[in-house]
């Protein structure tokens, strides 16, 4: 689809289809990656990967329509941030303190690190 | 319904969620300019996650479907890491800094107050529970 298309289309339709996309690309990743449940694998999988692609298309930049529905609406779904929260607090309860400091330090290093090579990646192409 | 058909209807619960999580981040988003749209988000997504996830544990009086509809459909698409980082990033250090603790810090305060309400629905609020 062209840009100029999916300017007919309002902002929010734009961001519901991509929500739609990047849940279920989630639900997909989960599935394949989570393993028996001791790490929250997927989760740090989900988040790392939507975080180079947004840094990819924020930094590219593309615009305000393909933002929405790609930026927006897919990675901000695919990602998530309660998840986040709530299995570090999961992981603490079960006594696992080490696994949650690992887990949060995981998120913000390989996440980070990722939109850093994005850009780097953009910007040298 | 035949089992194939079934094993449909979990995608499609979390699609239909994402689609109205990710509307609802926008929502906010358009209220509140910035990271304080994405941490509003984040925040009270973290709160409602926690609650959720910690009521199945206890009194469980939300079905399968309903659970992953709300929690893996709306709730995590409402929420997201992946703009959080980028605001991160392009912030300067210290307001990215601040911003990054502040994140962690609200939501995990966040998901205790909704795991301590999910505690206060159940009769047996004294009890372990083992997520």
């Amino acid at each position: 689809m062209s840009a100029a298309a999916l300017g007919a289309v309002p902002a929010p339709a734009l961001v519901a289809a991509g929500g739609a996309v990047g849940a279920l690309a989630r639900y997909g990743v989960e599935s394949a990656v989570e393993g028996d449940g001791s790490f929250p694998r997927g989760t740090l999988t989900v988040n790392v990967l939507g975080s180079f692609l947004l840094g990819v298309l924020v930094f590219h930049p593309v615009g305000g329509d393909v933002l929405l529905l790609a930026g927006t609406g897919a990675c901000g779904a695919f990602t998530t941030f309660s998840s986040f929260s709530v299995a570090t607090v999961q992981l603490w309860d079960r006594g696992e303190r080490t696994r949650a400091a690992a887990f949060v330090v995981a998120n913000t290093v390989l996440a980070g690190g990722a939109v850093g090579l994005a850009a780097a990646l953009v910007a040298a192409a | 319904m035949a089992p194939r058909r079934d094993s449909l209807v979990v995608p499609a619960l979390v699609a239909a969620g994402g689609a109205v999580g990710a509307t609802a981040r926008y929502a906010v988003g358009g209220a509140l300019p910035g990271p304080w749209g994405t941490l509003a988000a984040n925040v009270s997504g973290s709160l409602l996650l926690g609650f959720l996830l910690y009521e199945a544990l206890r009194t469980d009086r939300l079905g399968d479907r309903t659970r992953t509809l709300l929690a893996t459909g709306v709730l995590s698409s409402y929420t997201t890491y992946s703009t959080f980082v980028v605001e991160v990033v392009r912030a300067t250090p210290l307001v990215g800094a601040t911003y990054l603790v502040g994140s962690y810090a609200l939501a995990v305060a966040a998901a205790l107050v909704g795991r301590a309400l999910a505690a206060r629905l159940d009769p047996r609020s004294d009890r372990e529970v083992w997520p």
